[in-house]
């Protein structure tokens, strides 16, 4: 089977442009206004309804996160790119995802959702796109330091079906039982019929899948090898976000947007996302690109997932996470959303980490 | 022939060892890899450098032989 996405900017494109319509269907189906699919939101939800958390707004077990996983798998598998691979670092890469997760949730938002809040007109997200871009530079220039994780081998079939499994797990569970936590209120309450969340997440799994979608590495190959190919898929996405949110009315530019879920703190939305793009660089990829990579067997990227749900965990037990800007229903007031003080240190601690893990892990020629 | 062994090597390391052999070599350059992802850039990096990539499936890896 010849299906290949990534051999011309026209395909890349398209894919991005399909992906962007997943986005924008499952918007208009009932999931959070720009969350849309939110990589780093979706875990949080995921971690809440499991009983990792007990912020109670932020509790479902997300169709999306589950359907991306699967999508790359069945995809990887029915294409013959899907191998069971393991050992390279995998408890870096834990730290990495737990990184990933604290930035994203500082900044309210991982790298997919910062270009989805773009497209909406949010400036706050323009402003942690610098944050992110220098983020990833610092972990490009690691990697031309000769920074490294380390091989990944071939290991047992059955290891890189675990994560899969569990997402069928996860899914079951939320079928069949009532024992998963679901928010009554907030972002968590509102979602997509499952069905259209389960489709929509296969579909943008696939895409992925094949097209290499990865927002640290769009912006990585340019700054690295001056290649364009990943950004256009990401540019693709963007289109037709923003001409979603421009037909339906949700374009609005400005800092202060009420209903966005974001905040107006400049420097931690920059640091957040600084920290996510370097984290991102250093793990390989985006923490869509690390779904994907699981799907398609690596038990390396699938511990970096744990790493997210586990750094969504933290976020919300110790009060790291941020409080978006909201309306005030009784006075009409818009009340600031803001980092929190354990958040900003938090942050402060993963660039360091980041920083300690960049320079101290070469590869075997660079040493 | 110059041999650049990127098994297992998570991306971009694949394409920076391919680039950094690719300067200092004369001759051929032989690079191995393991994703068919990783075969596909490492083509497409010396495609686009006026080099010819021919590849070959072996042992659950790729072999690109760049000239």
């Amino acid at each position: 089977m010849n299906f290949n996405l990534s051999d011309s900017k026209k395909k890349l494109a398209l894919a991005g442009v399909v992906c962007g319509l997943v986005a924008a269907a499952l918007a208009y189906f009932g999931n959070p206004a720009n969350m849309a699919i939110c990589i780093a939101c979706f875990v949080r939800d995921t971690a809440g309804a499991l009983g990792m958390h007990q912020a109670d707004t932020v509790q479902y077990a997300r169709p999306e996160i589950i359907g991306i996983v699967l999508g790359a798998f069945a995809i990887s598998a029915a294409t013959k790119e899907y191998r069971s691979t393991a050992g390279s670092s995998p408890m870096i890469r834990f730290v990495l995802g737990m990184v990933i997760m604290i930035g994203s949730l500082v900044f309210l938002g991982c790298p997919l959702r910062m270009v989805i809040r773009m497209s909406a007109g949010d400036l706050n997200a323009w402003v942690a796109l610098i944050g992110f871009i220098l983020g990833v530079a610092t972990g490009a220039f690691a990697l031309k330091k000769g920074f490294s994780l380390g091989r990944a081998h071939e290991t047992q079939k059955s290891s890189g079906v675990v994560l899969p499994a569990i997402m069928v797990g996860i899914l079951l569970l939320a079928l069949c039982t009532t024992l998963l936590k679901s928010s009554e209120a907030g972002p968590g309450s509102m979602h997509a019929p499952i069905i259209i969340s389960l489709i929509g997440g296969l579909i943008f799994g696939a895409f992925a899948q094949k097209s290499r979608m990865c927002f640290a590495g769009s912006i990585r190959d340019v700054i690295l090898m001056k290649n364009f190919d990943l950004l256009t898929v990401i540019v693709g996405l963007f289109v037709v976000m923003l001409i979603y949110n421009i037909a339906t009315g949700n374009f609005v530019l400005g800092f202060d947007t009420p209903g966005i879920i974001a905040h107006s703190e400049h420097l931690w939305n920059i640091l957040g996302m600084y920290a996510v793009g370097f984290a991102a660089v250093l793990a390989g990829g985006c923490p869509l690109r690390q779904l994907v990579l699981a799907g398609q067997g690596s038990s390396d990227s699938a511990v970096t997932v744990l790493g997210l749900f586990f750094g969504a965990a933290l976020c919300h037990n110790l009060g790291l996470a941020s409080s978006g800007t909201a309306l005030n229903a009784e006075t009409g007031d818009v009340v600031a959303g803001a980092a929190t003080p354990a958040g900003k240190v938090a942050v402060i601690i993963c660039i360091i980490v980041c920083f300690i893990i960049a320079f101290t892990n070469k590869r075997e020629s660079a040493k | 022939m110059k041999e650049v062994d990127a098994r297992g090597l998570s991306c971009p390391e694949p394409l920076m060892l391919t680039a950094e052999a690719l300067k200092n070599a004369d001759g051929p350059v032989k690079v191995l890899v393991s994703e068919p992802h990783q075969k596909m850039n490492v083509e497409k990096y010396a495609k686009d450098h006026g080099k010819k990539a021919v590849s070959t499936e072996k042992d659950g890896c790729f072999e690109v032989v760049i000239e």
